[in-house]
């Protein structure tokens, strides 16, 4: 087995011991979910009619979110990475024969893998099965479950290479504070985590449709409740992988240029 | 008291030791919770309002809400951070010295970059109070500082009762996340747009509704029944406080050092 695999396979059963983590994260994602959905609820009796969104989409939308939030969050950073670099550890993992860049992402998605399928699991249970308004409403059709899935793990891969960029700037940085600390935040903005890219004013859409962050969280989702048809799913999957292309090789060229450059800290 | 003080001045001096990072930190708090009242921004204006509530009415939920936890999260870090005492085993040594643990433990830590979190609760509250035609009397005043005052009071108490059970679990419980970040992201809506029993538990067990709801509509005027007893609902809070530090202080008495 390459060592990129089996890297993965040793980083998810590790990442598979953390249980107690995990049933803190189920409740809180759950507690989230509820709370949010109740604020929706106010709002959609206040102003409901006519909203691009239907209060079952937009409920959807939000457990969607808390099931697979391991996955589709920005910031889900792994600060042994951050230490390899400030500590000066990357000194051996140049040593070893691999490619880094691929060996950091086989690492970064084995960790987002292993807390979610601890986590998604016990949310979706408890939340297809809730009274309405807030159950989770099954997938719009058998065909927008497969976009769905198809889409939420090109998404994944996606957010892997968007979050890379922020390991690699502590090659310059040092610290992984202050700027990126705003990358990432307007980064979970522009993705649809805060609100629905629908529900956000048109000029902020169209904002987002230029970045790549809503790739990674409202696409998908949003293929899962049928708010975004078939065709129009077949051609934003096509969209993900040009994405993910550029984004992948922008990462290895600037981990290139970090590594010609790298300095060894500490002893 | 005075010893309070004396950390936190030394403390300051510390963190001021790191001026740039100190700096990025605070731009960095400032425009973190900005994400989430944007967020909430863009909800008014895509649906008009809540019932029975406007933006700048829910904003001054908001700012009260946030205020309150930033100040909270920079004060009581001590206790936000306490499992790290446990499991070092450092707790001892506070225990050999003279002096009350809470306060100790409250000087153990703090976190000055939160007053980038504070200037954004401040900017919000100056958005609201400025976008809402209030008559203001001394009273209302007084009730808005108590409201905040309350609500710093109210997380604090969650802070101690987490760090309070590291004297059982050593490790921190991540489930109390739910009623600090899940409490701020909660009351900073009025309460009554959820459903009645969130609104229950978090009046009468964990008193949010008493320093953010109750007060905020005295000062709205829209009251009914005496304005007194909405002017001093903030004072719950130090009906929470008391048995949380009760807790703590039968955790002291359990504690068994982790040494190393």
């Amino acid at each position: 087995m390459n060592a990129p695999l089996a890297l993965l396979k040793m980083r998810f059963l590790t990442g598979l011991q953390y249980r107690a983590a995990a049933a803190a994260g189920v409740l809180t994602q759950f507690f989230f979910g509820l709370i949010l959905i109740m604020v929706y609820l106010a709002f959609y009796k206040y102003g409901g009619a006519a909203q691009p969104m239907t209060l079952e989409e937009v409920v959807a939308y939000i457990w969607l979110q808390q099931i697979f939030f391991t996955l589709v969050m920005l910031w889900y950073s792994d600060f042994e990475l951050f230490e390899l670099i400030t500590g000066g550890g990357i000194a051996y993992e140049l040593c070893r024969p691999w490619r880094l860049y691929t060996v950091w992402y086989a690492k970064l998605l084995a960790a987002r893998l292993s807390a979610c399928a601890l986590r998604c699991l016990p949310i979706a249970g408890v939340v297809l099965f809730l009274p309405e308004p807030y159950r989770l409403a099954p997938p719009a059709s058998p065909d927008a479950l497969l976009l769905f899935i198809a889409a939420l793990l090109l998404g994944l891969l996606l957010v892997i290479a968007i979050s890379m960029f922020v390991y690699l700037s502590v090659f310059w940085t040092m610290s992984p504070v202050g700027s990126i600390l705003l990358i990432a935040v307007a980064g979970e903005f522009f993705a649809g985590m805060v609100i629905p890219v629908p529900l956000m004013p048109g000029w902020m859409q169209q904002a987002a449709n230029l970045l790549p962050f809503r790739w990674t969280v409202d696409f998908p989702f949003r293929v899962y409740t049928g708010h975004i048809g078939a065709q129009e799913a077949i051609a934003g999957i096509g969209a993900q992988l040009v994405w993910l292309a550029v984004l992948v090789a922008a990462g290895q060229w600037l981990m290139k240029r970090a590594l010609r450059r790298v300095v060894v800290q500490g002893g | 008291m005075r010893l309070f003080f004396q950390y936190m001045s030394i403390l300051f001096k510390a963190q001021m030791q790191y001026r740039a990072s100190f700096l990025m930190l605070c731009i960095g708090q400032f425009f973190v919770p900005f994400a989430v009242f944007a967020g909430m921004y863009f909800l008014f204006e895509r649906f008009g309002g809540l019932p029975g509530w406007t933006f700048h009415e829910a904003a001054l939920c908001y700012g009260v809400v946030h205020m309150a936890f930033s100040v909270a999260e920079c004060f009581a870090r001590g206790f936000d951070s306490f499992s790290r005492l446990v499991v070092r085993g450092d707790f001892d040594r506070l225990l050999v010295r003279p002096r009350g643990t809470v306060v100790q433990v409250l000087g153990s830590n703090m976190e000055f970059t939160r007053f980038g979190r504070m200037l954004q609760s401040a900017v919000v509250l100056g958005i609201a109070i400025s976008g809402l035609s209030i008559q203001w009397t001394p009273a209302k005043a007084i009730t808005l500082f108590l409201m905040i005052a309350g609500g710093v009071i109210v997380f604090c108490g969650i802070c101690i009762l987490r760090a309070s059970f590291c004297f059982w679990t050593v490790q921190g419980l991540e489930v109390m996340n739910i009623f600090t970040d899940g409490g701020r992201e909660m009351a900073q809506y009025p309460l009554d747009i959820y459903a009645k029993w969130v609104t229950r538990f978090f009046t009468f067990i964990i008193p949010f509704g008493a320093v953010s709801y109750l007060p905020l509509l005295y000062i709205l005027d829209r009251t009914d029944g005496p304005d007194l007893m909405y002017m001093a609902m903030p004072l719950a809070s130090l009906l929470f406080l008391a048995p949380c530090l009760l807790v703590w202080c039968i955790g002291v008495r359990h504690y068994r050092s982790t040494g190393s």
